[in-house]
């Protein structure tokens, strides 16, 4: 890449929080390298108060992301489909550089991760139909059970599967109107960083998905505990003792919590456990003849 | 600068009102560059923890919690004024705030339900405009007063203030403090509609002169409503008028402040300005009615150790 006398623009990635792309509060970085540990890029190591900002960026981004039409919301998992499309290429250069893989196999993780948002945009407006019910109840009522967006959630990503495992979590918590902060995989975070560039110029609204980067057994503790988080996904905590700890954690606040998955396969079709496991289920009980 | 403010276009007032004219002539300009660097500095001033939670308590008494609504109604106001007088029903510690602040016609609901433990404000003077007669608005003030306001926010006319017609201003003031007997009166200068900083020290001045117990930075009407700047222009005026007459006025910041940071920044402006003896409910105020919920959850952050959120306050 550096040829004759020209320098090469080191980059300086920054975190991805309300549709902006800020620096960490705490101005701290480190180092991402690749498997031979190689210096790849700095990356911001984001602190506990950028965690709480983010947490801000996701409320407003549910209030509005989770009143948007089920189809709408389809149309914009569409979208970031296309925006990733476009930016293949660098996203098959940054798997390879981050997991030490073949061309091939980081080509076909990619068109994986772009196939994956597009799964997810078709449930969009079906999903509600397979996990919501109408109810047969003895009176003269119409019952429904309808699954609604649990709120704000604070998930970790998988270390070993950079772009994939990502898309996996992310794409099932904002497709039911969820806002999402994922903190990305601590080793390998450029896939992330290239994804939030994708997600800046595709139409996810401002907070929707805020991508953190840095340590997750620094930042989680108090997402954890967090009074205005609704509900962890920790797939990518793979140590149990930390596991252990953020759960008695969010207990305090009763948040629902979704466990590291046992050896998950992010190659194999999902089913609508993700999806499933951030909602609520609001039933309605509707007079008949009114 | 002098010389336009004596041109009055009401010469009658004019001549009845030199000694005014001539004492809101003598004010030296704001220089508002100035003013603004400084209450920027003061905004970046490091709070430590315990400070904080003194702070963010003080804070919450100092607060008149508000609703100026065309939709208000009686059972608003009540659950208001219960919310008022128990911030955070999960903490009995947390203190009262300092007032309810209602439309007059509000102010016996507001009364019954808070009794004597905390003070109703009323709004007069055909607020937010102030645009009526004398007679109207001494009647508004008269009828808030009757009906149990032991505080009366009155509005200046701006449009007699900005024309240069100061006498007239100030005799409205002198008027309404009479009309409010015991009631403590609170003039709105409304400083979003002075446009300058000149104009913020002059009012504040005119109205101190008047009578005001308290002199208030906007109804929350107009954007911009209250402002760091602004507020530090008026507690300087505060601070000299108290060096001359050895009368303490308060202060009453109202409007666009929503977050405990920028409730922290004022207090730290107060007492850079002013001095410590100023950070009372006597001589401070909020006016707000988003501002507590968020200094109750960064109390209850201070208390558990761990972030709340809007889930654990009420919805006013």
């Amino acid at each position: 890449m550096i040829g004759n006398d020209r320098v090469e623009v080191r980059k300086t990635h920054k975190l991805f929080v309300g549709g902006a792309f800020p620096r960490s509060e705490s101005g701290r970085t480190y180092e991402a390298t690749n498997s031979q540990g190689e210096f790849l890029a700095n990356v911001a190591k984001a602190s506990r108060k950028d965690a709480r900002d983010a947490v801000l960026a996701a409320r407003t981004g549910f209030n509005s992301w989770s009143k948007a039409t089920a189809y709408n919301r389809g149309q914009v998992l569409y979208r970031i489909a296309e925006v990733m499309e476009g930016r293949k290429d660098q996203f098959i250069s940054d798997i390879q550089d981050a997991e030490a893989v073949s061309a091939k196999k980081a080509t076909h993780q990619t068109d994986q991760a772009i196939d994956r948002v597009l799964w997810y945009a078709g449930w969009a407006d079906k999903y509600a139909q397979v996990l919501g019910n109408t109810n047969p109840v003895s009176g003269p009522f119409f019952n429904f059970s309808i699954p609604e967006p649990t709120g704000v959630v604070a998930a970790v990503a998988p270390a070993d599967s950079s772009l994939l495992g990502l898309i996996s979590v992310i794409a099932p918590i904002i497709t039911s109107g969820n806002s999402v902060i994922v903190i990305a995989s601590t080793a390998s975070p450029i896939p992330a960083i290239t994804l939030s560039e994708c997600l800046a110029t595709s139409d996810v609204i401002a907070g929707n998905i805020n991508i953190l980067t840095g340590d997750p057994a620094e930042i989680m503790p108090s997402l954890a505990s967090h009074g205005d988080v609704n509900a962890l996904d920790l797939t990518g905590i793979t140590d149990p003792e930390l596991q252990k700890a953020l759960q008695i954690e969010a207990a305090g606040t009763v948040k629902r919590v979704r466990s590291a998955p046992v050896n998950p396969d992010w190659q194999a079709t999902p089913s609508l456990s993700r999806l499933r496991a951030f909602t609520e289920v609001k039933t309605v009980w509707h007079p008949l003849g009114m | 600068m002098s010389s336009l403010d004596s041109q009055s276009p009401n010469m009658r007032s004019a001549s009845s009102h030199k000694g005014l004219h001539a004492l809101l002539a003598g004010l030296s300009g704001v220089d508002q560059v100035g003013a603004e660097a400084r209450a920027a500095a003061l905004g970046t001033r490091s709070i430590k923890k315990e400070s904080k939670v003194w702070a963010i308590d003080t804070a919450i008494s100092m607060v008149d919690l508000t609703t100026l609504e065309g939709a208000d109604t009686v059972g608003k106001v009540t659950a208001m004024c219960s919310k008022a007088l128990h911030p955070d029903p999960t903490n009995p510690s947390t203190p009262s705030v300092a007032a309810v602040c209602v439309y007059g016609d509000l102010v016996p609901a507001a009364r019954e339900v808070v009794g004597d433990r905390i003070h109703v404000a009323a709004v007069a003077t055909a607020f937010p405009s102030g645009r009526a007669s004398l007679g109207v608005k001494l009647l508004d003030t008269r009828e808030a007063v009757a009906a149990g306001a032991d505080e009366i926010d009155m509005v200046i006319d701006r449009g007699a203030f900005l024309a240069g017609n100061f006498g007239k201003v100030f005799e409205e003031i002198v008027a309404i403090k009479e009309a409010c007997g015991d009631a403590h009166l609170k003039v709105i200068l409304e400083t979003g509609e002075l446009k300058t900083l000149d104009n913020v020290r002059k009012a504040s001045w005119l109205a101190m002169k008047a009578g005001a117990d308290f002199i208030k930075t906007s109804t929350g009407k107009v954007a911009p409503a209250a402002t760091l700047p602004v507020t530090l222009v008026m507690l300087e005026a505060v601070r000299d008028y108290y060096t001359q007459t050895n009368v303490r006025i308060g202060v009453k910041a109202a409007g666009g402040i929503k977050t405990s940071k920028d409730a922290i920044k004022y207090l730290v402006v107060v007492n850079e300005t002013v001095g410590d003896a100023w950070l009372t409910p006597d001589l401070f105020r909020f006016g707000a009615s988003t501002l507590l919920n968020d200094l109750l959850q960064q109390r209850q952050k201070m208390l558990s150790g761990h972030y709340s959120g809007p889930d654990y306050v009420t919805i006013d």
